[in-house]
């Protein structure tokens, strides 16, 4: 206890004195300047401050979640009471992202051409940390291969190893994350996962965009009955909630793709593809409208330039910033809608690792989570996984809308 | 005020027409199917007298589009015709597939109030909520308390809706028993039991709603703030109080309805999911399951309900939209 608090107050000293000395290297701002003018002793002084803060928050939350505290505080709480430790995760999570959002920022601050630095320099924490996430997610998505430390339907023995590789609590050091009910690493599943469900998710947001921007801009362009029809079957298309006409056709799908179970995965990202492309339809169709009526647009159809030409070289460039932004949310939805329908054990198929179907697996080790947290932690993340990722993306679209608004507020 | 009734006659007469459409595709991508129904019932080894006769029973030997008025007939009068499952315990215990056995209206029924009362706890929690917490957002734009609001509902509004519940289960219900974590609902419970166990389903759906909701209203009073009338209020000296009270609140309470209308709507897909979850006895539930083992007519019948009062909310809200706001009364 005595040790702890020695660590406690000298590295938070230790923490502002280098704060101080520090930051200013990194370049100038609000931030940087208020670090500056507070000095170290203040800084100190905030810590302190913000100690008892978080200390008091932990004692009341603790309370509330009926964990029956002192002793002393369970010897400084956060990590000292079992039941917390979901609690301690999560600040813990939040708090390194937070940082890893601000480093990274500051990193891009520095590093990289001017254009980049300035995109940097007014970005929001949060999205930030939203672009690093995005980036780490691509990355273990793209190199699940090599990062994961077996094949994602490789099948061991040792069946319902719990995670944390202690041997002595029925773990196994090779396996950190435990096996699940038929004995397949949950860590490289979890790893392959980023590649399946992020791939699958990206590859149909990239069909529905294709679809719905190629068809609503040539409705734009065209005009007339074309128009007409088209915007009346995609009226009728979004009369039914999405994920509803999805479960209707994916019965259909899996009847027609029978024992070939592979097929449903394809017949999934069609089917979703299809109704996604409803909303990038209208959306497309809108800022087509917008940009056919103006006069290089009427120029370059009396250049009589042909169809292809007008679409491809007139109204997308003119329409990017709207579609980009767009593109985002799209993906957020399609990738829930995805994880759903997993979730409902009719999406992604077996000897593929999703993380929607690993929650429902794993779902039941929930009800462990007063013995074994780490146990009833693996559910949650997989779910979280999810939910990070599209978060993250939301930040970024919230950013990205914000910014080409021109919204100063 | 003639007006108003042709318009909303008008927009009842195209919902109508939506969910004749609507009806029109469900029915059509069912028959996308291979093979047919009685195919399906009888599986790969049936002999084709048997088909055949099941064929007949279900009449399937008409054309389509006499089967689809047929049905759609049936539809209206409350007869979603017979579930898969039902006729194939019939078949195997030697009776035929009579028209009483195993309908689907019977199973639809209790399901159908169960799917309502969770969506009706919901709705009363949800709807009051969100509506301070997008208000008070509003006004106080910009502070800390509307920077947590707004990082707090998209996070919930970017976590799939069996994230939150299973969190909500870690808490609520395994660390802290509080809650079941289980709804099983049951015919003849009594009034405050069935409140506990529909607690928690229902409190995921409201965090998913609130958020939605809280947003919307957010951003419909901030647009109101913006307008004329409320700076003139101002000018004049009122209270900034009275302003909120007696010029803000009746003109923004159109939006606000339309808000909520919308996002009940949107609760209708959260259900599903929801459902499942925490295995409530409602539609979302029996959609699913009838979606797994192929049972057609209840595939059917359910995503016709949830199309019906998806369309049906969309239509209040455009109704409400167009009753509150008397420019839109006037389309140029």
């Amino acid at each position: 206890m005595l040790t702890q608090l020695a660590i406690w107050v000298g590295g938070g000293f230790l923490a502002s004195l280098a704060l101080n000395r520090a930051l200013p290297g990194l370049g100038t701002g609000r931030v940087q300047d208020w670090i500056k003018n507070t000095g170290t002793v203040g800084m100190f002084g905030y810590y302190i401050l913000a100690t008892v803060l978080v200390l008091l928050v932990d004692y009341y939350v603790g309370f509330l979640m009926g964990a029956n505290m002192p002793e002393w505080f369970k010897s400084i709480s956060l990590l000292g009471s079992t039941r917390l430790p979901f609690l301690a995760w999560l600040l813990h999570g939040i708090v390194m992202f937070g940082v890893a959002g601000f480093i990274f920022r500051a990193l891009g601050r520095s590093v990289g051409t001017e254009l980049s630095r300035k995109m940097f320099r007014q970005m929001p924490i949060t999205a930030s940390f939203g672009i690093l996430t995005i980036l780490i997610y691509v990355i273990v998505a793209v190199f699940a291969d090599i990062i994961a430390p077996y094949g994602q339907a490789e099948v061991f023995d040792r069946i319902n190893l719990l995670p944390g590789g202690n041997p002595d609590l029925g773990g196994d050091p090779s396996h950190p994350l435990g096996t699940d009910q038929i004995g397949r690493d949950l860590l490289s599943r979890l790893i392959f996962g980023a590649q399946n469900t992020v791939g699958i998710a990206f590859v149909t947001t990239c069909l529905a965009f294709f679809i719905g921007a190629s068809l609503g801009f040539l409705a734009a362009t065209l005009g007339g009955w074309f128009d007409q029809f088209l915007s009346r079957i995609v009226d009728m298309l979004m009369a039914i909630p999405q994920l509803i006409f999805a479960l209707l056709l994916m019965t259909i799908a899996t009847a027609w793709a029978g024992s070939e179970r592979w097929l449903i995965t394809i017949y999934m990202i069609l089917i979703i593809a299809v109704l996604d492309s409803t909303r990038v339809f209208r959306l497309s169709r809108a800022v087509g409208m917008n940009i056919v009526v103006m006069d290089f647009f009427e120029a370059a159809k009396l250049r009589g330039e042909n169809l292809s030409y007008l679409v491809f070289r007139e109204i997308l460039p003119n329409a990017y910033a709207p579609l980009l932004a767009e593109f985002g949310l799209r993906f957020c939805f399609v990738f829930l809608t995805i994880a759903a329908l997993s979730f409902l054990g009719i999406g992604i198929q077996p000897p593929l690792a999703d993380w929607g179907t690993m929650v429902k697996d794993l779902s039941q080790f929930i009800n462990f989570a007063a013995f074994s947290p780490l146990t009833a932690a693996l559910p949650l993340l997989a779910a979280g996984a999810i939910a990070l990722l599209t978060v993250a993306v939301n930040f970024v679209v919230d950013w990205m809308l914000h910014r080409s608004s021109g919204l100063k507020e | 005020m003639a007006g108003i009734g042709l318009i909303i006659i008008k927009r009842l007469g195209l919902g109508l027409l939506t969910m004749l459409m609507v009806s029109i595709l469900i029915f059509g991508a069912v028959n996308l199917l291979p093979g047919d129904f009685a195919q399906a019932i009888l599986g790969q080894g049936a002999t084709p007298e048997a088909v055949q006769a099941i064929r007949r029973d279900l009449g399937l030997d008409q054309p389509l589009v006499e089967r689809y008025f047929t049905w759609l007939f049936g539809v209206l009068q409350g007869d979603f015709g017979n579930s898969f499952a039902e006729l194939n315990f019939s078949s195997y215990g030697g009776t035929t597939a009579s028209a009483n056995f195993g309908s689907v209206a019977d199973k639809l029924a209790p399901r159908f109030n169960n799917t309502m009362f969770l969506a009706g706890v919901t709705a009363l929690f949800a709807v009051p909520v969100s509506i301070l917490i997008g208000v008070l957002a509003a006004l106080y734009r910009n502070s800390i308390f509307d920077r947590v609001a707004n990082i707090t509902t998209l996070t919930s509004i970017s976590s799939p809706e069996f994230f939150l519940a299973y969190i909500l289960i870690l808490i609520l219900a395994v660390l802290n028993p509080i809650l079941p974590s289980l709804s099983n609902i049951y015919d003849g419970m009594d009034f405050a039991d069935r409140l506990e166990r529909s607690m928690l389903p229902a409190l995921t759906l409201t965090l998913v709603v609130t958020a939605h909701m809280m947003r919307m209203t957010r951003a419909a009073i901030i647009n109101l703030l913006a307008s004329p009338f409320i700076e003139m209020a101002r000018l004049k000296g009122l209270s900034p109080f009275r302003v909120i009270l007696f010029h803000a609140l009746p003109n923004a309470l159109a939006p606000i309805i339309n808000v909520v209308a919308l996002n009940l709507a949107f609760l209708i897909t959260g259900v599903v999911v929801v459902e499942v979850v925490f295995v409530y006895p409602g539609i979302g539930q029996l959609f699913v399951d009838s979606v797994k083992i192929r049972d057609i007519p209840v595939v059917q019948a359910c995503c016709l309900l949830f199309a019906a009062a998806y369309i049906l909310l969309n239509l209040t809200a455009d109704i409400m939209a167009i009753l509150s706001n008397p420019r839109l009364r006037h389309p140029k």
